[in-house]
């Protein structure tokens, strides 16, 4: 049995340890949000938290994350109130949806690194997440609203 | 009795305190030596490698390292931009990863998010090390594009090899990125030569003074 934390939940799971991290979390645990999109590390449909980074867990083994803390996109906020959740909703950015837990959860670490990203360190941060229905104006402007979002969040508290 | 061995150790006390202080004399040596010997094996390497200089042999030596070095194992992650390498073609690394203040990425883009500690399966698949980066970005170590003459200068620059002197560039040879470009997972050819042969070349060079091609 494998121990993993995901979402501040612990779970124990009958998986060798090589299996991808995206199969666990899907198959095993039942947490569906996290997509299966290309399976190489090529596409970042995938994207989950682990310690804190972006890591694709289509190529990430189950044993690189036991005892460590995953995170995936129904755990970035308790009511779907993340800065980033909110603006992508006021700005209606997806289109087929399919990729946006990976751009979430990418757009997350960008976020919590850089709390005043400019375009291009948008650029460098989102370019591992592909949108085959093209997106990317929309994702950029979310992104500026959430950082707006966090700042008058966290001078509000 | 007790009297005889109290008296006989009295008449030769000299003897057993001599007997006792050379025993204790003999174990600090013993462990002197032990400690010394642990300390040389560390240090055989750059001990063993006299150099003795031959210009002849060290450029002819540089050319074999130069071969591997710009093959695409290698140069791959010594870009002259700040976006690694990739594929046999040596293209820019598709999603244009940065290379970061560290060499390790940046934001979402880390190298270790998608580079695995080990070879991820299959072809085209993103090959692993525990330990994956570019060169920093306060000493960018390029290969691409360099001269075998610049690229042997360079090399031997503190200032622009990332601060290795002799002992440190001969256990470079062995460094796990290094080695890696010789386990680079499934579709990518391997260096030029095997790894014995660029270590000895290397070396070589090293050893006969690593002259620099002229060109």
């Amino acid at each position: 049995m494998i121990s993993l934390n995901i979402n501040d939940k612990t779970y124990q799971i009958d998986a060798d340890r090589d299996m991808p991290l995206l199969w666990a979390i899907r198959d095993l645990v039942g947490l569906t949000g996290t997509k299966f999109g290309c399976g190489v590390a090529q596409c970042g449909a995938c994207v989950v938290h682990l310690n804190g980074e972006a890591v694709r867990s289509c190529v990430t083994k189950v044993g690189r994350a036991e005892g460590q803390k995953v995170l995936t996109i129904e755990g970035l906020s308790e009511h779907n109130d993340h800065p980033l959740q909110l603006a992508w909703n006021e700005i209606s950015v997806p289109q087929c949806g399919y990729c946006h837990s990976g751009q979430l959860m990418s757009a997350a670490v960008l976020l919590r690194e850089n709390p005043n990203p400019s375009d291009e360190d948008i650029d460098h941060a989102m370019a591992g997440n592909i949108c085959r229905c093209g997106t990317y104006p929309r994702i950029r402007k979310a992104i500026h609203m959430a950082a707006e979002l966090q700042k008058q969040k966290e001078t509000t508290e | 009795m007790k009297s005889t061995i109290n008296q006989l150790i009295t008449k030769h006390w000299a003897v057993f305190r001599l007997i006792g202080v050379m025993g204790i004399m003999l174990c600090l040596v013993s462990l002197m030596s032990l400690a010394s010997n642990t300390g040389n094996k560390a240090e055989v390497s750059t001990a063993t490698l006299v150099v003795k200089k031959d210009s002849v042999a060290s450029v002819a030596a540089f050319k074999k390292v130069y071969r591997v070095l710009m093959s695409p194992r290698c140069m791959n992650c010594h870009p002259a931009g700040d976006v690694p390498l990739q594929g046999d073609d040596s293209h820019l690394h598709t999603m244009s990863p940065q290379r970061g203040l560290e060499g390790k990425g940046v934001y979402a883009m880390k190298c270790s998010n998608c580079h695995q500690p080990t070879n991820t399966p299959g072809k085209n698949t993103p090959p692993g090390n525990p330990n994956w980066h570019l060169p920093p970005a306060n000493m960018k170590m390029v290969f691409e594009g360099r001269t075998a003459h610049q690229l042997a200068k360079q090399l031997m620059d503190p200032k622009q090899n990332g601060n290795k002197d002799m002992k440190k560039l001969i256990e470079h040879a062995d460094d796990g990125l290094v080695l890696a470009g010789w386990n680079p997972g499934e579709g990518r050819t391997l260096p030029p030569m095997s790894h014995a042969e660029f270590k000895k070349a290397w070396l070589t060079w090293l050893s006969t003074g690593a002259y620099a091609p002229k060109k």
